[in-house]
């Protein structure tokens, strides 16, 4: 059996998952990286995208909407604003958010509007795709 | 109460019965309340914490890391924010509070103040202190973009230079009889210091992209935690606190019911045998 380290994820809400995983695959602001035990103490920003946990030869997808990764030897902490497992996501209001966020790059033209809606636009896709099991 | 007549203790009586009904159930609502807010809190504090041991674990392992956020200035004005309830009523919660900033401040002139709650923002505004930014009507369900909102307001003030320091005072919920008002530090961030640190073992962490980087977005992450944690921690003693307050009011109110009861008897009495004698006295005389 592969060897395991403890993974642990926290929102403001409420503690996302906690439990002893074989590797975590998360997007950081440089690109996807791996964790597997004996990874380098290390702590880096997350940007949106997918978290990947496998554990027992399956894999498990979860939302990350931006956040950092703290890395130890045989423990990682993901901290972010917000988690969500597929089943757990709100279709309608992502496409809903999607779309609203796509309007707004159309007719804004101001910096921090554009900024906000592409942030918004990326959540809301990144949702979508998720829940489609991609 | 010996002066009373009967019809007044029996007045007084029916006027503490019914205080004692109010504050009865307004002790019943925050009971609730309180269940509702110490849940959330509950809940809140595992990434309240983890953020804080991941930021001080960076920042004993990072002590050559030369960042504007850490290594501090002179200090010519401090900022404090400050969480109180929007009511009363609750004891000495609030009052607390603000007592705890104020034996922080030396100089009014130096210090400025993010105020939370209506209570805070009365006390400082009455007397003449400067007010940066208030926040009305969330302490009692604190979300995590008033914190963002707070944290950020507090951060373009440090950045802009208007102030030096950003200390944050709550009341932290101990136990349900239990709330003390503290205060943290955290801009410029600090180590916290602790005992037997001097044999640490050196262990490397890498940061990626660059220490720097990380810092930047860690340290605001830090500041809004340390206030939404604060928010939460809050609103749970808040209702604690009144609580506590309307738990004794209802005692005293019973108390003071028994001692009316008693002297109204007694006064009662008094009349009954007075009547008698008179009666008595008034058929002695007729012999």
């Amino acid at each position: 059996m592969a060897s395991t380290f403890h993974l642990e994820i926290v929102t403001p809400d409420r503690k996302f998952y906690e439990d002893e995983v074989n590797m975590a695959i998360v997007r950081t602001v440089e690109g996807d990286v791996g964790i597997l035990r004996d990874h380098v103490p290390s702590v880096v920003p997350l940007s949106i995208g997918v978290i990947k946990i496998k554990k027992d030869g399956k894999m498990i997808r979860a939302t990350c909407s931006g956040g950092f990764v703290s890395i130890d030897e045989d423990k990682a902490t993901i901290i972010t604003d917000a988690a969500e497992w597929p089943e757990e996501i709100d279709v309608e209001r992502a496409k809903f958010a999607m779309k609203r966020a796509e309007e707004r790059l159309k007719e804004s033209n101001k910096e921090v509007d554009v900024l906000r809606a592409q942030i918004a636009l990326s959540k809301a896709l990144n949702r979508l795709r998720v829940s489609k099991g991609e | 109460m010996a002066g009373m007549g009967m019809r007044d203790i029996k007045r007084r009586i029916k006027s503490v019965n019914s205080t004692k009904q109010i504050t009865n159930a307004m002790k019943l609502v925050s009971t609730a309340k309180l269940k509702r807010t110490r849940d959330r809190f509950e809940r809140v504090k595992p990434y309240f914490e983890t953020v804080s041991e991941t930021i001080q674990g960076i920042l004993k392992s990072a002590d050559n890391i030369e960042h504007p956020y850490i290594s501090g200035r002179e200090i010519k004005k401090s900022l404090y924010i400050v969480i109180t309830a929007d009511r009363g009523l609750c004891g000495g919660y609030n009052i607390n509070a603000i007592k705890k900033a104020l034996a922080d401040v030396e100089d009014r002139e130096r210090s400025s103040f993010i105020v939370i709650g209506q209570k805070a923002k009365g006390y400082f505004s009455k007397r003449g202190y400067e007010i940066i930014g208030e926040y009305l009507h969330i302490s009692e369900k604190p979300e995590y973009r008033h914190a963002k909102d707070i944290g950020k307001l507090a951060l373009e003030l440090y950045k802009e230079g208007k102030i030096d320091e950003i200390k944050l005072i709550y009341t932290q919920f101990a136990s349900t009889i239990s709330h003390v008002p503290q205060m943290l530090k955290l801009l410029p961030a600090a180590k916290q210091e602790e005992e037997g640190t001097e044999e640490k073992e050196f262990k490397y962490i890498s940061y990626e992209p660059s220490p720097g980087a990380v810092l930047d977005y860690l340290i605001p992450k830090y500041v809004e935690s340390a206030v939404f944690g604060g928010l939460v921690e809050s609103a749970a003693s808040e209702q604690a606190a009144r609580r506590m307050a309307m738990e004794s009011a209802t005692d005293n109110a019973q108390e003071m019911i028994e001692k009316l009861t008693l002297s109204f008897n007694q006064a009662r009495q008094a009349a009954i045998t007075q009547e008698i004698s008179e009666i008595v006295g008034g058929a002695e005389a007729l012999k």
